[in-house]
């Protein structure tokens, strides 16, 4: 059993609204699982089903083999978009509340609470109302809340709005850091560089259907066009560049370098390797910039939501 | 996992320690007992004045019927005319001037009176003077057909109709009263209670919304177990806040007339006045020991165990609305319209238990009443002492727990989807809709 989680073609209607349509999604264990769609395509209804806030007209969901059932509440740890904490209640008193709600006993989760307290050094909140803190620093109590009882999956839905980059750098250390103490994290976001940096596998859901999902690596192999951008230097660049045109697909190109004369992207039949490409071109001209066009996770998600 | 306990006490300890809760748990007393004070005083203030009112009579029969009391003094006019009164008495600022004009012939008489004032004269005191005026009138009328007025007197009986009902148990006038004493200050203190503390907990279920902690709470809970606790949390510091309200308020009362001298009984209500009544007709002596086996004829056991459990039901039925409505808002603003039909059928019970239970505890309106769960709690509480079959209590409890149970399925519904909705105020189309996700 290799997945933490299968959500197997899960469904959820909202009056005549259908807010998931046949989703299925698995979570490898010790990965960070990027869940992404535009708004509104149903991330927050799977999350909450997941969460046991809200049941699936069809489907089940599966977490380590067995039906979601209430004992599972402790194995999850849920940071919710729309969030926030007791403004009147002291930051001490109120993570022991929550955690106490996961079913930890106080004891311990006071010793936890102290660690993770001193760990981003906030150790002398304990005594302060939510409400003098600024919202930064009650998202780093929301974060420690949702970590606190350890548990086996950990979901993040934007986990670093109202974060200052600093703050959001120290929260993505702490997420990696989690998964490679073998929590599974399920996170989903907007921000693309975040999913690039962080994710190992995602899906994509747009109006209520899953239309991709995999490793992001084999995704990006997938949507991979065999371009490549090159920058050449020549005397001759009029004809150079009409010799390249006659032999390939060629789009112009924009990316910063000192002086070249010719910027282009250059597509390849997938019979051709980049070698005969590179030597066709050193023929011609003097290389200077040879990379290939990887997708970013960004048009993957724009193309994709595009064409559907 | 049961998280209920631990929700009790967060709810509990929240509401007990918020600085708006405890100076009003403090101040109420004080400035209820302050107010009744100040009521008590400035009647006396106001029964003290002393009120001179000038009578002209031109009949010449009435020389003996106003006689000068502690707050009111008559003046004789004689030999004046009306002109001449009237402005001897503007002079001397008395309060008013009563005049009556002379009368022909007795039996046709229709009562030529009128006051004159400066300020228009206080019903107290006009309906005083006619009652004076009719009763000497009427004597004076009968005496000119020949009656013997010391007769009439003779011939007055006085008839005090002993109760008794046909198990044996005695009763009185009395009876009735503490049996309404009771009954409305039950039915009275349930709909305050539902009134002050619904409202609590519905402004702490828009709270959570509000401070959106409710999506990472409902991660942990159940939706329902986070209402309950709410409502019994809220319930539980209700009633701490009640304790501390009688206790102070008793003890602030038994104080401020002690140092201030003012005798809060002599405070005027209509209960009073019929306790008054009864105790002129009765004798205080008489009264005292009626009083004791009034308050031993009512049956206490029924009374108690009715009490707490109407109340309980009653309570929980409402807040549970009240938390629905809390959960289907974003704003306190919002809650007008959902309130209305909460707070119609209580203030309906209040008013059918003030003038139908009063008049005929046993009546068709009053049972109907006390059968129908959402005015049952009120009308019941204030039937029992009269003596309700237990039939008809067990099968109007059964009702209200029945809808009790039916109305948390239906609030945790709303609770459950409503907290998690947010912007825009729903109609209640959309909360019927609600019903089936």
């Amino acid at each position: 059993m290799n997945d933490l989680l299968v959500a197997d073609s899960v469904s959820k209607h909202y009056g005549k609204f259908k807010a998931l349509n046949n989703v299925s999604i698995a979570v490898p264990k010790g990965s960070i699982f990027g869940l992404l769609g535009p708004n509104g395509a149903g991330k927050t209804t799977l999350i909450r089903i997941i969460n046991q806030i809200t049941m699936p007209d069809q489907g089940s969901v599966l977490l380590d083999g067995q039906p979601l059932k209430p004992e599972h509440i402790k194995d999850i740890g849920y940071l919710p978009e729309e969030r926030g904490l007791y403004k009147s209640m002291k930051v001490g008193e109120q993570a022991l509340y929550l955690a106490q709600l996961k079913g930890m006993s106080k004891a311990e989760a006071k010793t936890r609470l102290k660690y993770w307290f001193e760990k981003l050094e906030i150790g002398d909140w304990w005594n302060k109302k939510i409400q003098e803190l600024s919202k930064g620093q009650a998202q780093k109590i929301q974060f420690i809340v949702t970590v606190l009882h350890q548990p086996k999956l950990l979901i993040f839905d934007e986990p670093f709005s109202g974060f200052d980059p600093i703050n959001a750098n120290l929260i993505k250390d702490e997420i990696l850091k989690l998964r490679d103490e073998g929590a599974t994290v399920i996170f989903s976001t907007h921000r693309m560089e975040s999913v690039e940096e962080l994710c190992d596998h995602i899906a994509l859901l747009h109006k209520s259907n899953k239309v991709l999902d995999g490793r992001l690596n084999d995704i990006k192999r997938q949507y991979k066009t065999n371009t490549f951008e090159v920058g050449l230097q020549s005397n001759n660049s009029e004809n150079v560049l009409n010799d390249i045109k006659a032999s390939f697909d060629v789009l112009p190109a924009t990316f910063k370098n000192l002086n070249d004369d010719i910027k282009l992207n250059i597509k390849i039949d997938s019979g051709t390797s980049p070698n005969d490409l590179l030597s066709f071109l050193t023929n011609k001209a003097e290389v200077h910039h040879f990379v290939e066009v990887i997708p970013s996770a960004n048009d993957i998600f724009i193309q994709t939501v595009k064409n559907n | 996992m049961n998280h209920l306990p631990l929700i009790i006490k967060r709810e509990y300890l929240t509401k007990v320690r918020n600085k708006s809760f405890i100076i009003m748990t403090f101040l109420s007393p004080i400035i209820m007992i302050a107010l009744v004070a100040l009521v008590a005083y400035l009647s006396q203030l106001n029964n003290d004045k002393l009120r001179t009112i000038s009578v002209l009579d031109e009949t010449g029969l009435l020389n003996d019927v106003f006689e000068n009391t502690e707050n009111t003094n008559y003046t004789m006019l004689n030999e004046l005319s009306l002109e001449e009164a009237k402005i001897l008495v503007k002079e001397k600022e008395d309060y008013g001037l009563l005049y009556i004009s002379k009368v022909n012939d007795l039996q046709n008489f229709t009562g030529n009176v009128k006051f004159y004032s400066q300020d228009s004269p206080s019903l107290g005191t006009i309906s005083s003077l006619e009652r004076k005026l009719e009763k000497k009138f009427s004597d004076l009328k009968l005496q000119s057909v020949g009656v013997d007025l010391e007769q009439i007197r003779l011939s007055k009986v006085n008839i005090d109709i002993a109760q008794e009902s046909f198990e044996g148990e005695k009763s009185s006038k009395i009876d009735n009263i503490m049996k309404l004493a009771f009954g409305g200050a039950a039915g009275y203190l349930l709909f305050m209670f539902i009134i002050i503390y619904g409202n609590m907990i519905m402004r702490s279920v828009i709270e959570e919304k509000t401070s959106r902690i409710i999506e990472v709470i409902i991660s942990s809970v159940k939706p329902i177990q986070l209402m309950m606790g709410k409502i019994i949390g809220t319930s539980l510091a209700g009633v701490t806040q009640f304790v501390i309200w009688v206790i102070l308020g008793g003890v602030l009362l038994v104080v401020v007339s002690a140092i201030f001298g003012i005798d809060l009984a002599q405070v005027q209500t209509p209960q009073q006045e019929m306790v008054n009544q009864a105790i002129q007709e009765e004798g205080a002596q008489a009264f005292a020991e009626n009083l004791i086996t009034a308050i031993g004829n009512l049956p206490m056991t029924n009374l108690i165990i009715a009490f707490m459990l109407f109340f309980i039901s009653g309570y929980l039925l409402y807040s549970s609305l009240y938390a629905s409505i809390g959960a289907a808002v974003d704003n306190e603003t919002d809650t007008q319209q959902f309130m209305l039909p909460i707070l119609m059928p209580l203030i309906l019970a209040v008013y059918v238990g003030i003038f139908t239970v009063i008049e005929d505890p046993h009546g068709t309106v009053s049972t109907v009443f006390s059968f129908i769960p959402f005015t049952s709690p009120v009308v019941m509480l204030m039937r029992i002492p009269f003596g309700v079959p237990l039939w008809q209590q067990g099968l109007s409890l059964l009702i209200l727990i029945g809808t009790f149970i039916f109305a948390v399925w239906f609030a945790a519904k709303i609770y459950r989807v409503g907290i998690l909705m947010y912007g825009k105020k729903p109609t209640y189309k959309e909360l019927f809709k609600w019903m089936k996700y």
